[in-house]
């Protein structure tokens, strides 16, 4: 019997700590039973999580947990017995079983602090293979599969393999973008934690197909757990003798080095990357010359996701057909999503290209939370965009979600409901781009600021007519002539949010409503006289002190000191305070 | 006034030590140097320069370009906000103002008795737990203004404790 307890940071933050160690406690030799602290597996919705593997290869999920339940699960099935409570099952375990895992296929499973316990789930049979192969024969391989880069563009990865094989140097580099920094994203952080052996697997057989000896790991530092696994993933391999000179005895050389990114959004751009490789501040530069030819220290270098490498093992492995044969015409094999938002079941989610938006949403994450109504999918992150609920049935491919005038992006799948304004979404997009916005482009740096002024104006009740006008013409602008692909996608999520939810826009400019009582300046809070029993609760909550009123009789709120906040409504007891916008009413 | 503890160099000319070639590998030096002091010293940039041959204006725009190096001393204990697109969507604004509500202070401050300083950062990562705050590495999910208070307010009690020992 196993019992595989996900210690992810995330599962960490819910306690999975507390588990581990209650159940580690509670065993002894005796028990013919192992613990294995595994990864995520992506489960986010029911942390901290175990599984457990009966003897006879049965599984059986378990979420929500303490270590005292999971102490009492212990127990039962030392006994023999199969607990039912805090079992994941019915419509939650589907969001499991309705994935097709390949760049997740070891999270969640495999002790990611053990390179054996990888290498008995198979690993490094790909490394093994690919020493038989020349480099033209694994290229092959990859150019079969379809695998496109999985980090936003999704430029095919044969491609970029090949044009750094052709340059003729000795020195070559292998990068692995781990910079992860769209908000809402955190599917390159699950790998990295559960399942580190894959992606340094994946690196070493690009490095061996393009002939780079070194292969560096650029990281975001706010994942600290990714970095430790990998420091002991790589240490690893080295007490094994797989890195050095003649692995295996081959002629093939290879080293990795871990580098730590400072926080930078654009540093996920990979002429960014490269200059903060080199020390410097992370700022774009024209292609070409591309990385492929002049790349870290201005020699050759194939930079990729992540994700992408995670899959050259499985790819390797089962042989480009069987990754091939999954997906669309245009995008082959699975790709990751992280879904959040208000969406019922939050996670991580694989499935194969293909599937569309709807069956994610509903069919794998239970639909939306507390019974309200879909409103839209924010799909790419801030390069990405909204799409409505009209456009659900889109299938998840490069093509179609691009005619969207959205991209698939890394996979950050936030799912809105009613209450989300899509104004405020395109504001706290452009807010973070003209954040990060490196300042060395001006289109970018004047462009996304001034775009940001005339949203912050909008939801502040201060729109003008001619503003969407304007907001299309800057953001095509932008879209056009910005230096980096930062800057290009920048106006994404403004032109979709447009373009889908145009009545949310006129609502704002013209009413002075916002439709979806999210836009403080443009709410205010009422108190119903009929409703409130004068307990005084709501007045005491008030920060700004504008709810005024005697025990027992009704309150009335001062609408020049309200801040809109929201603290009286959430603490009405009665039902009694409502919210006015325009015309529109809603109680809470 | 306070009298600034006297930095000792050797360190900082250990640090650079660990580097083949200190200029391109200036952010992992940065990083060490923010490892021991907390934040980037002006003195210590200084003698950064001196000692590895690289201009004060290259180390200086790099330290301002990434938002994890710090110019001014933090506080013990440091607040991250997570502004990420899920925290967003569940109301992290909030948390964003009763963290600077319960501390006093504004964004990227830190409180006068040095125990705390906040700022907002992108997505931490933990977007089902969302919204989430990390302090000192560890991170609080689900929160509200009650629950920020009341972790903030936990942990100021515990240092006066502390103190008063």
């Amino acid at each position: 019997m196993r019992f595989m307890i996900g210690c992810g940071s995330c599962g960490i933050a819910a306690g999975a700590e507390e588990v581990a160690k209650s159940v580690r406690e509670r065993l002894s030799a005796e028990h013919s039973v192992t613990v294995d602290l595994v990864g995520c597996n992506g489960m986010c919705f029911a942390e901290p999580l175990m599984q457990v593997k009966d003897d006879e290869g049965n599984d059986y999920y378990y979420g929500r947990l303490t270590g005292e339940k999971a102490v009492k699960i212990v127990d039962a099935f030392l006994n023999g017995e199969i607990p039912e409570e805090n079992k994941i099952e019915g419509d939650e375990l589907k969001f499991l079983k309705g994935q097709t895992r390949i760049a997740l296929r070891h999270c969640g499973i495999i002790d990611p602090e053990s390179i054996d316990s990888y290498i008995e789930a198979g690993g490094y049979t790909a490394f093994d293979k690919i020493l038989k192969m020349t480099p033209d024969e694994v290229i092959e391989q990859i150019k079969i599969s379809g695998l496109r880069g999985r980090g936003g563009a999704g430029f095919p990865t044969w491609f970029k393999w090949e044009a750094a094989r052709k340059e003729n140097t000795e020195e070559k580099y292998i990068v692995c973008n781990a910079d992860e920094g769209d908000p809402g994203a955190f599917m390159d952080r699950s790998v990295l934690e559960g399942d580190p052996h894959s992606v340094l697997e994946g690196m070493m057989v690009a490095g061996y197909a393009i002939g780079a000896k070194c292969g560096i790991i650029y990281v975001r530092a706010e994942y600290p757990l990714a970095v430790k696994r990998l420091t002991i993933a790589i240490n690893q391999l080295r007490e094994k003798g797989l890195l050095g000179k003649n692995i295996k005895g081959s002629d093939f050389e290879f080293d990795f080095k871990i580098m730590k990114g400072a926080g930078a959004f654009v540093c996920g751009e990979e002429t960014a990357l490269l200059a903060s490789l080199g020390g410097d501040r992370g700022m774009p530069t024209p292609k070409p010359p591309f990385p492929a030819q002049k790349g870290f220290r201005k020699q050759p270098t194939n930079i990729n996701n992540v994700e992408t490498f995670a899959n050259v093992p499985w790819i390797i492995e089962n042989g480009g057909e069987a990754f091939a044969a999954m997906g669309t015409e245009d995008s082959k094999g699975t790709k990751v999503f992280a879904l959040a938002g208000k969406v019922k079941y939050g996670g991580l989610v694989e499935v194969p290209m293909g599937m569309t938006i709807r069956q994610i949403v509903f069919d794998i994450c239970g639909g939306i939370k507390n019974g309200k109504k879909i409103k839209g999918v924010q799909i790419g992150g801030p390069s990405g965009g909204c799409l409505p609920e009209e456009l659900l049935d889109t299938p998840i491919d490069y093509k179609s979600i691009g005619a969207t005038g959205a991209i698939m992006g890394s996979g950050g799948l936030v799912v809105m409901d009613e209450d989300t304004c899509m104004v405020d979404m395109a504001r706290f997009f452009m807010d973070f781009t003209s954040k990060e916005s490196c300042g060395k482009c001006v289109p970018c740096r004047v462009g996304t600021t001034r775009m940001l002024e005339i949203l912050n104006r909008i939801v502040k009740g201060e729109g003008r007519e001619g503003d969407m006008e304007l907001l299309q013409s800057l953001g095509s602008s932008i879209r056009d002539s910005a230096l980096c692909g930062l800057g290009n996608s920048a106006p994404n999520p403004v032109l979709t949010t447009m373009r889908y939810f145009k009545d949310e826009y006129t609502a704002h400019i013209e009413e002075k409503c916002c439709p979806s009582f999210k836009c403080a300046s443009l709410i205010k809070y009422e108190i119903n006289p009929e409703k409130c029993t004068g307990c005084t609760l709501c007045g005491r909550k008030c920060p700004t002190k504008a709810i005024t009123g005697s025990v027992k009789n009704p309150h009335v709120i001062d609408k020049d000191k309200c801040i809109a906040c929201g603290e009286c409504a959430a603490s009405c007891r009665f039902g009694a305070i409502f919210k006015v916008s325009g015309e529109a009413v809603r109680y809470e | 006034m306070k009298i600034k503890p006297q930095i000792d160099f050797s360190v900082v000319d250990e640090i650079i030590g660990r580097y083949e070639n200190p200029s391109e590998s200036l952010i992992s030096l940065l990083q060490d140097i923010q490892e021991e002091y907390g934040y980037l010293p002006t003195e210590v940039m200084v003698r950064i320069s001196e000692q590895a041959g690289i201009p004060l204006s290259r180390l200086m725009g790099v330290a301002t370009f990434y938002s994890q190096f710090k110019l001014n001393a933090p506080g013990k204990y440091k607040v991250l906000v997570c502004m990420g697109t899920a925290c967003h969507v569940n109301n992290g604004e909030r948390v964003a103002d009763a963290v600077a509500k319960t501390l006093g202070v504004k964004e990227g401050e830190t409180t006068a008795d040095g125990l705390f300083s906040w700022e907002e950062v992108a997505c931490l990562g933990c977007c089902s737990l969302s919204p989430v705050m990390m302090i000192n590495g560890q991170v609080y999910g689900k929160l509200d203004g009650k629950k920020v208070e009341q972790v903030i307010n936990d942990i100021r009690k515990a240092e006066l404790e502390r103190a008063g020992q």
